[in-house]
């Protein structure tokens, strides 16, 4: 599943769905059974129906019915400021919208209970289905 | 010039060098698999099969450790029969609200489980595989994190397997 074309596209899987969907919503809208049920049988069968190898199927949903609504979240993704149709950086006074977030090294817990379930679980069996790898070798 | 934007899919490859280009980084050097993929077609009926579930939007189970935001590329591993109460999201590179309102838009597991009941699938594998995207190193999710869990999903004996990326 990827709502994502151009990187679906480099990395070449075996088969795929794409979804128009902003980022954080692959499988469908929240609290949207229906709309999550219809998704996940156009992308069930894309296993019986696809045979050549890298095919991007599109599914037919929309995000939302309204042009504004759509061109907002589209002109916004992954930008902290709008950009005019070439790409360049606009120029003036622009409202800029940072929503980067800091790279931390420590776990970031949804909530503090979390963290502390997870230092209780750590203490009575070490989490066994939390799987840290080893850095692969450098060749 | 707005049809094109309401139509096209979002270019993230482009956007990410628009990014960096503004923050002074030098371009990422995305993964470009020119090779055809593997492909493998599904041995048995969908209704029999058993269906593998991978997600990458920082999924984790309350009592596991949470994912940490620089190059972490360990895994959890969550009972596919995991109430969605128990369920938590943490990611730094997308907006987690809606994900964790409702855990299905990035984890489609209560609506596989749905389907499965409905015959649709055969089964769910007895776990999903979680990690947290945004790995700078493709070379650790290559070589490491992906034999990883394609060594796991072999051991669970899945038919086929879907992958849920952010």
């Amino acid at each position: 599943m990827s709502s994502a074309w151009s990187i679906t596209r480099a990395v070449n899987p075996p088969r795929a769905v794409y979804l128009d969907f902003p980022l954080g919503h692959t499988a469908g809208k929240p609290n949207d059974k229906a709309l999550q049920r219809h998704i996940m049988i156009d992308t069930l069968s894309a296993f019986e129906s696809i045979q050549q190898p890298g095919t991007i199927r599109s599914l037919p949903y929309v995000w939302s019915d309204t042009d504004a609504a759509t061109l907002d979240w589209k002109q916004w993704a992954f930008r902290t400021r709008p950009r005019t149709d070439d790409g360049s950086a606009q120029d003036g006074e622009v409202e800029v919208r940072d929503a980067r977030t800091p790279r931390h090294t420590e776990p970031q817990y949804q909530t503090e209970a979390d963290h502390d379930a997870a230092r209780a679980a750590l203490a009575a069996d070490g989490c066994p289905t939390c799987v840290f790898l080893a850095a692969p070798a450098r060749i | 010039m707005i049809e094109t934007v309401l139509t096209d899919p979002v270019d993230y490859i482009q956007r990410t060098r628009e990014q960096y280009d503004d923050l002074g980084f030098p371009p990422y050097a995305w993964v470009y698999n020119e090779d055809a993929p593997p492909f493998t077609p599904l041995s048995v009926p969908l209704s029999e099969a058993r269906v593998g579930l991978v997600a990458s939007g920082g999924i984790y189970r309350s009592g596991q450790i949470a994912f940490h935001y620089k190059d972490d590329f360990s895994f959890r591993v969550i009972d596919t029969q995991t109430q969605l109460s128990e369920l938590r999201v943490t990611h730094f590179a997308y907006d987690l609200r809606d994900a964790r309102a409702d855990p299905n838009v990035v984890f489609p597991l209560q609506t596989l489980r749905d389907l499965a009941t409905l015959s649709r699938i055969g089964e769910l594998g007895p776990n999903a595989y979680t990690f947290m995207g945004g790995i700078y190193s493709s070379r650790k999710v290559r070589d490491a994190l992906a034999p990883a869990i394609a060594d796991r999903l072999q051991r669970d004996e899945v038919d086929t397997a879907i992958l849920v990326p952010v």
